[in-house]
Formats: C-alpha cells, sequence, structure tokens
C-alpha cells in the first residue's frame, strides 16, 4: 500500500513539475520567434521571473522522491541514462543563469548569448524529458545489476524522439498560452496565432503519439485491464479539444487550464501505465526496476509520507498566492516600474 | 584515469564551484533582511538602498548557488549509483525533505522579493527575505545532517543488502550533525559579514556614499565579529569530536603517527606520509593535543600507524587544510576585532579598510579548506567505516564521465567568470543614485 501510495505520488510530482515548468520551458521555447525587440524579449522573460524557479523545485522534488522512496529505481534510471541527463542538467543550469545575468549588461552580444542559452536551455530539456519518458515507457536495456547496454543513440528511437517532439509541441503551446495571458497588445495577438498553428501540429502529433504507444509500449494494454484509468487519457483529449475550444472563445485563462489538464492525463496516462514499473527492462521484465523491488523501507516511506503530506499542500498554498499576487499582465509600464528600484 | 577517479575529480570541482556561491547565499540574505528591517521599523531611507543595493549583488549569486546545486543532487545517481541504492533509504529521504520543506521556500520567496517592491507592502516584502534566508539556512541544516551520516552513520541497520534507516530523530539529532551545521553556516555568516564588510570598505576608501556604507559595515562587522569569535571556540568542538567518531580524520590532520598518552601539539611540523613520520617537527606545546582531544592533559590519541595503510586518509591535504583554516580563523578574530576599536574612525584608517578589501577572499578560501578537509580526511570511506569510496561508483563507462568533466570544467569556468565579473561590475558601481522626481519620470520613459 505505501508503495503504491509513492508510486502515484512520484506520478504526480512529475505532472504537476510538467504542468508548471511547461509553461516556462515552451515560452523559453517560443521566445526567439515572438518577442521581435529589446522590450518584447523583457515582457516575455518577465512573465516568467516570478515563477520559473518555485517551477523548477517541482522537477528537484521528483528527483529528490525518486532517491527517497524508489532507491534502486533512482540509482538506475540516473546512472543509465548518464548522457542525457547531463545534457538536461547544464540546460538547465544554462536556462536559469539567463533569467538572472540577461539584463545585467546592456550590451548587445551579451543579451544575445543569454537568449541563445535562455533557448537552448529550454528547448533542450522539453525534448530529453521526452525523449526520456518515451523511453521508459517503452522500456530500456538494463541487465540484471541494472547495467545499461546502449548508448544515447538507443535513446533517440523513432518512439523516444515521437515522445520528444510531442513534449516540444505540448510545452510549447502551454508557454504560448501563458505569454497571450500575461501579456497585450500584439504580442498577445502573436501568441494567439502561434496557438491556432501549433496546436493543429501537437493534435497529429498527439494522435500519433498514442498510435505509437500502442505497438511500442505496453502501457494501452495495463490500462484497459482497470479501465476506469481510461479517464486519463480522456482528459488529456478533452484538454486539448478544450484548449482549442476556449481558444477560439477567447478565453484565455480557460484554454491554459485545459492545457494544463493535458499535460497531467498525458502524464498521469504514461505513469498509470507503467504500474507498478518505473524503469522497464526492455531485455528482460523481471530486471524491470519497479515499485515493489526497488522501494525504501517501511518506516522512510511512512516518514517520508508525513512530510509530503504536510509540506505539499503548504507549498501548493504559498505557490499559488505567489502566482495569484503577480496575476497581472506584464507591461512596458510594469517593466518600467519595477526597473525604478 | 579510471571512473572512480574520475567521478570523485568531477564530484569535487562540482562541490568546490557549488561552495563558493552557498555561504554568501546563507550570510547575505540575513543582512539584506536585516537592513531591509532597519529600514521598515525607522524609515531610513539609506537602509532601503542598501539593501536593495545588496540585494543586487546577493541575487546574482544565488543564481548560480541554485543550479549548481541540482548537479550535485543528479550526481548522485549518475555517478555514485552503488552508493545511492545503498544509502538511499537514509540518505535520499533527507535531501528529499531538504527540497519539500527549504528549497522550495527558497526559490519561490526570492523571485517575489526580486519582483514584489512596488506589489507588496513593506511589511509583507521584507518577510519575503526574512523566508529566504531561514529557508536557505534551513536547506543547509539537511544537507549538512545527510553529509554528517556519511561522516558518522547513525540510526541504521545494514539489512537486504543496505543501510536501512531504523531511526530517523538518531540521524537528525546526531551531535555530529549539529557542530557540523553550526560550524559551517557560522563560516558562511562570517564569509558574508567580511564580504559586506570589504566592499563597503571599498567605497569608503573612495568616499562614495559615505553614510549608506557606513551603516552597511557597522552592521556586517558587528555580525562578522561575533561570529568570528564563536568559530574559534565552536571549530574546536568538530575537532574534539573526531576523538571518537573519525580517529583516522583526527590522526592525519595533525599529522600524528605513534598512538601514546599525552600527546604534544607540534606548532611547526611537516608529515612524511612515505614514511611514516614528520620531516620537520618543532616547538611542542607538551600535552597539548590530548588536552583538546579530550580535556585530559594525559589522554591517548591514536596515531596513523595504527590504521592499515589502505585505511588512511591523504595525510598532506588533511594536515594543510586544517592548518591554514585554523591559521584563518584566528586572523578573521583579529582584523575584526581590530576594525571593531576603529570603527568611531574608521575614515581615518586607510591601511585598515585596504586590509579589509583584501580579506574578502580569504573566508572563501577557508570555506574550501574546511570541506576539503572534511571530504578528503573521510577517504578512503565514502560512508565512514561502512563503505569504501571505490565501491560508490556507477557501473559507467569512464569516456563518459570524461567527457562530462571536461564540460563541467568549461561551463562552470565561463559561468563562474561570467558571475564574478558582475558582482565586481555591480560592487563597484555601487547603490543606484537616488534620482529627483523630474529625473525619475525621465528614466520611465527611457526604461
Amino acid at each position: 500500500m505505501l508503495e503504491t501510495t509513492w508510486f502515484v505520488l512520484w506520478g504526480v510530482l512529475w505532472a504537476v513539475y510538467f504542468m508548471l515548468d511547461g509553461f516556462d520551458l515552451g515560452l523559453g521555447i517560443l521566445k526567439p520567434f515572438l518577442a521581435r525587440n529589446e522590450e518584447e524579449h523583457r515582457i516575455v522573460m518577465n512573465t516568467m521571473g516570478p515563477f520559473w524557479d518555485g517551477n523548477e523545485v517541482w522537477l528537484l522534488t521528483a528527483g529528490g522522491a525518486t532517491f527517497a522512496a524508489f532507491p534502486g529505481t533512482y540509482a538506475v534510471m540516473f546512472s543509465a541514462l548518464y548522457t542525457p541527463l547531463m545534457l538536461l542538467l547544464f540546460a538547465l543550469i544554462l536556462r536559469g543563469i539567463s533569467y538572472e545575468f540577461r539584463e545585467k549588461e546592456d550590451v548587445g552580444w551579451w543579451r544575445k548569448t543569454w537568449d541563445t542559452s535562455h533557448f537552448v536551455g529550454s528547448l533542450l530539456p522539453a525534448l530529453l524529458l521526452g525523449v526520456a519518458f518515451a523511453n521508459i515507457f517503452a522500456g530500456i536495456p538494463i541487465d540484471r545489476e541494472g547495467i545499461f547496454h546502449g548508448n544515447l543513440l538507443t535513446l533517440l528511437n523513432p518512439y523516444g524522439l515521437a515522445g520528444g517532439v510531442f513534449f516540444v509541441l505540448l510545452f510549447s503551446v502551454h508557454g504560448a498560452l501563458w505569454l497571450a495571458n500575461k501579456a497585450e497588445g500584439a504580442l498577445r495577438e502573436r501568441a494567439q496565432h502561434t496557438i491556432r498553428v501549433l496546436w493543429i501540429a501537437l493534435t497529429i502529433v498527439a494522435v500519433a503519439f498514442l498510435a505509437f504507444t500502442w505497438f511500442a509500449t505496453s502501457l494501452w494494454q495495463n490500462l484497459l485491464a482497470r479501465p476506469f484509468l481510461l479517464l486519463l487519457p480522456a482528459v488529456a483529449v478533452a484538454g486539448l479539444l478544450g484548449t482549442r475550444l476556449f481558444v477560439a472563445r477567447r478565453e484565455l485563462w480557460k484554454a491554459w487550464f485545459a492545457s494544463c489538464a493535458t499535460i497531467v492525463g498525458s502524464t498521469l496516462f504514461g505513469v498509470a501505465g507503467l504500474y507498478p514499473a518505473l524503469l522497464p527492462s526492455s531485455l528482460d521484465p523481471s530486471y524491470s526496476r519497479t515499485a515493489f523491488n526497488t522501494q525504501s523501507s517501511p518506516l522512510t516511506l511512512s516518514i517520508m509520507l508525513g512530510v509530503a503530506l504536510v509540506m505539499v499542500p503548504v507549498v501548493i498554498a504559498y505557490q499559488s498566492w505567489v502566482y495569484y499576487r503577480f496575476k497581472d499582465p506584464v507591461t512596458v509600464k510594469s517593466l518600467a516600474l519595477e526597473d525604478l528600484y | 584515469m579510471d571512473v572512480v577517479s574520475l567521478s570523485r575529480l568531477q564530484f569535487a570541482v562540482a562541490t568546490y564551484f557549488h561552495f563558493l556561491f552557498v555561504p554568501l547565499t546563507l550570510g547575505l540574505s540575513i543582512l539584506v533582511a536585516i537592513m531591509e528591517t532597519i529600514y521598515v521599523r525607522n524609515g531610513d531611507e539609506d537602509y532601503k538602498r542598501a539593501a536593495k543595493f545588496w540585494g543586487k549583488l546577493f541575487v546574482i549569486n544565488f543564481a548560480i548557488g541554485i543550479v549548481t546545486g541540482i548537479t550535485l543532487e543528479f550526481q548522485f545517481g549518475t555517478n555514485w549509483s552503488r552508493y545511492s541504492a545503498f544509502v538511499g533509504d537514509v540518505f535520499g529521504s533527507l535531501l528529499a525533505i531538504e527540497a519539500t520543506v527549504a528549497f522550495f521556500l527558497e526559490s519561490t520567496f526570492i523571485a517575489v522579493w526580486v519582483f514584489g517592491w512596488k506589489k507588496l507592502s513593506p511589511k509583507a516584502h521584507v518577510s519575503c527575505i526574512w523566508l529566504v534566508a531561514l529557508a536557505s539556512n534551513m536547506s543547509a541544516f539537511w544537507i549538512l545532517t545527510a553529509n554528517a551520516w556519511m561522516q558518522h552513520p547513525v540510526g541504521y541497520t545494514i539489512r537486504n543488502g543496505r543501510a536501512e534507516l531504523t531511526d530517523f530523530m538518531a540521524v537528525v539529532t546526531q551531535k555530529f550533525a549539529i557542530l557540523e551545521f553550526i560550524h559551517t553556516i557560522g563560516g558562511a555568516y562570517i564569509l558574508a559579514g567580511f564580504f559586506v564588510v570589504g566592499i563597503s570598505a571599498w567605497h569608503l576608501l573612495r568616499k562614495n556614499e559615505v553614510q549608506l556604507f557606513q551603516k552597511s559595515f557597522r552592521v556586517a562587522l558587528a555580525f562578522a565579529l561575533v561570529f568570528s569569535i564563536f568559530e574559534i571556540l565552536q571549530g574546536h568542538m568538530n575537532a574534539e569530536i573526531l576523538g571518537t567518531t573519525q580517529p583516522a580524520k583526527l590522526a592525519a590532520m595533525e599529522s600524528h603517527w605513534e598512538t601514546g598518552r599525552g600527546v604534544a601539539l607540534n606548532l611547526i611540523q611537516w608529515p612524511d606520509a612515505a614514511n611514516e613520520r614528520n620531516s620537520i617537527q618543532a616547538m611542542p606545546i607538551p600535552r597539548l593535543l590530548s588536552l583538546l582531544g579530550f580535556y585530559d592533559p594525559n589522554a591517548e590519541i591514536r596515531g596513523l600507524r595504527e590504521f592499515p595503510p589502505d585505511e588512511r586518509p591523504p595525510v598532506l591535504p588533511s594536515f594543510l587544510s586544517f592548518r591554514a583554516m585554523v591559521g584563518l580563523g584566528f586572523f578573521f578574530v583579529a582584523v575584526t576585532a581590530w576594525a571593531w576599536f576603529r570603527r568611531e574612525r574608521i575614515m581615518n584608517s586607510p591601511v585598515l579598510l585596504k586590509i579589509l578589501v583584501w580579506s574578502i577572499p580569504l573566508p572563501y578560501i577557508a570555506c574550501q579548506l574546511g570541506w576539503t578537509l572534511a571530504e578528503v580526511g573521510r577517504q578512503p570511506w565514502i560512508v565512514y567505516g561502512v563503505m569504501k569510496t571505490t565501491d560508490a561508483v556507477s557501473p559507467i563507462a569512464a569516456t563518459q564521465v570524461g567527457l562530462s568533466l571536461i564540460a563541467f570544467i568549461l561551463v562552470y569556468g565561463l559561468l563562474g567568470a561570467a558571475d564574478f565579473y558582475l558582482l565586481f561590475k555591480y560592487a563597484r558601481k555601487g547603490p543606484v543614485p537616488i534620482l529627483a522626481p523630474a529625473a525619475a519620470g525621465r528614466e520611465v520613459i527611457h526604461a
């Protein structure tokens, strides 16, 4: 029971991370195309400014929870995926620094450097996380000892790449929706136009990815064994349709929340389909790392559950407060006020 | 090089680099919070501008501290997977708790503080920086508790081929953890104090914003003085506890070879590890080592020869880092005490001000030395007495680690250079000048 609870929590942490940092990553990918001048660059950056750091901590918490609750999985997952995780790490480092450094020097090449590293630092995590999760859904070649028999190219298989493209598009739409809500004027119009175009691409890729998933993984089969879980892909699909519907009706916050539903639904669909595995082996199912062969002791799981049940709601409460306090659109005028301090 | 050496080197690079930025975060958050609190309570605009000025430096420093912290969490899994699988039950939970109770708070409220000057009431705004200070120091507590467990494992049993938690409270309340935490944050406060004192001194030498920098100087000097004295008295306890918890580290840092009673402390000595002796040994103070270690002039201190050669830490780095750290510790007391007695006449003490400017890097060095002693002195163990470092490494290819190590050196080198460049630039620039209302209006239009 404890193991299953932690498995669910593990999935929820990832889902929340993708939902929150998803818009930062997506907007980072789109910024070079949406922002046409210095002012717009700064507006786009500042729509994420008060949030991105807190959002990224959900990733660290998901990683930390893997370490604490399923150390056997954490050890194998992180060492098997060494190269992609190092790339993810460097990308996140560059992204984080770009937010802080970009404005600190008023020289063209300096800003371009940080704009580029912000773009790479946003695109690469979206892509890598998609590739990594698709590979996890399909299983990776790990043996009994947890040794990985492959390299980076093993992970860049068609299904893995499809997962990467899916994440990039999913986050891009999510980010464009955020901007459409948080900016005004031309920037908002451009964001809405981008959403309408990208939504078509996203829908095609999403359908293809879901179909591909039928052949490349056993997620659907696992889900069909517990039909109530089909609610999860249903939420994802409803979210995707809802996004477009609300955009057409110019109800942009509702569209953003619908996009949240797509992300959470997709993530939980994948995670539920994995159960009880956290990292399936493609060599032999008995080598898979699961919630029942890599978990921590009942004592540790109980203590951590106590901490999570108290602290996660507290975190959600104060982060919601921050989102509420900074809900107003970022404009040229508000930028000037911020700088005056 | 093999995977173990490369992974150790990579961990050393990542940790040293990370800890160039962490101590300033721990200490400067408190100093900024104090300055902003003074402003909120008595309305002195100097303190508001000071809080903004130091806050800007804080944020530049904070950014790198945060992102390089991610590296450490990743590395336990990527490079030390056998360690992670073996200790995750105890160690992993401490890291996860750190993220949930501290890191979220820190990362969320620093942004609110930066973006909230106009959006929040002064009281709510100053609360944010206090939350950041609280959270970063809580974060240090959990991380150091995890490290203390590697230094002195307690509250666990070996079951199912791994270390399993049996007593959580024993892990988080053990004396070793408390001492390590206090000593580390003490060092961080000294560093932050010297940072603010030193930069203030630089501006005072140039008669720039004298009023504001005298106020900053006062606050930070008191802070640095108190914690310099505290660190010397308290640091003794960290050495003393090694007598019972890590005798090999104690012997290595004192370069003490032969087990004996009533051991002297040599003021001058130089270890010769190959021949298991000291090549230079002079000015002994009789029985002092026994007295310091066990409060008994006749106490027995175990020498390095008692440990098999493959269970001794590298002697020279342990010895040198310890001596240099302690030497710096005494220097910090001396220079802050001197400055305290001259505080009313500080503008007439250019030599002292110059010394204070040049002292800024010294606490940085002391902090790095402290970690060198803690980590090198623990070798060959990753968990003292339980797991050797060589048994902890991931089953991965050396080329992978070699490439990532090169990438770390390049990326960290560039980021470090950019960060210190910005710190210097904004430190020299000084606080934003007070604008006349008309000028302020123009600024809005041109921003």
